[in-house]
């Protein structure tokens, strides 16, 4: 084992606001911060005729949060690798399709379900965290 | 007034993605490489958000009800089936492999970055196959 690049500070911090964000939803909204829900409802919404609401207005949220971050930084927010398109697919089908069946990802089932104490949500984490660790492990230290 | 909760959710939820480093999908991965490049960050970011949500939620529930909403939206599935572990198994292999889940990958789709305008298109193509495939068997 090697530690690379650990920033424990700004990954707290940011942790927080993440939180932050998940107590503003409960407290508004009655609402879980579950992104993959969330986008595959508004979606299914958007297909089905209904435009707008909190979900888009939280999407949209997101993505101008982010590029505030980066454009005050000035930081890349691309990743210096060459990954090939078809590996970025496969993942996000992956991804996608799992969290649809699983009902829900690192937000959902990770910070709002471990806050809720939900056994079912902490049975998904140790679930996804272990298959994502073998498939980093196989990517990187089998495959290559 | 829903939607301008949920923009200040969203704000809040896309800056601390990017604050704690969730969009950078190598450092994800590394956090993923035990036996490797190993960075622990990761573990303070889901560390800082349950303790935050924990104790936030609880404040929340305690007002009984939500301050634009008439009762909390809640899970009310408990069990820990075949369903449940077989999605969050899928997940994670899609996750390990390129370093992105479904929040900083949405995140960044503004921000030059190539690698989420294949991602993100492939995992809501994912996410509605799966409903749709729910919505023929039940």
């Amino acid at each position: 084992m090697n530690i690379v690049n650990f920033t424990p500070e700004a990954a707290a911090l940011g942790g927080a606001l993440i939180g932050l964000a998940a107590v503003v939803l409960m407290a508004g909204l009655g609402r879980i911060a579950g992104i993959s829900n969330i986008t595959y409802t508004l979606v299914d919404d958007w297909r089905a005729g209904r435009v707008g609401g909190w979900r888009l207005a939280f999407v949209a949220g997101m993505v101008l949060g982010a590029a505030g971050y980066y454009l005050a930084t000035g930081a890349s927010a691309v990743p210096p690798r060459e990954l090939h398109p078809v590996w970025l697919v496969v993942a996000g089908l992956l991804v996608g399709y799992g969290t649809a069946l699983g009902s829900g990802c690192t937000s959902g089932h990770g910070v709002c379900g471990l806050s809720r104490l939900s056994a079912r949500s902490l049975a998904a984490v140790c679930t996804f965290m272990a298959t994502a660790a073998l498939t980093v492990f196989v990517v990187r230290h089998v495959l290559s | 007034m829903t939607a301008v909760m949920g923009l200040l959710a969203g704000l809040l939820f896309g800056l601390g993605l990017a604050v704690s480093g969730m969009t950078d999908p190598l450092k994800v991965q590394n956090f993923l490489d035990v036996a490797g490049t190993w960075d622990p960050s990761l573990a303070f970011v889901m560390g800082g958000a349950v303790l935050v949500t924990f104790v936030g939620f609880r404040l929340a529930w305690r007002a009984g009800k939500p301050w634009l909403d008439a009762c909390f939206h809640l899970p009310t599935a408990s069990a820990i089936d075949r369903k449940l572990l077989t999605g969050a198994a899928l997940f994670g292999i899609g996750w390990g492999l390129a370093g992105y889940c479904p929040g900083p990958a949405l995140s960044t789709l503004a921000l030059g970055n190539h690698e989420v305008w294949w991602f993100v298109p492939a995992m809501v193509a994912g996410g509605l196959l799966q409903r749709w495939q729910a919505s023929r068997t039940v």
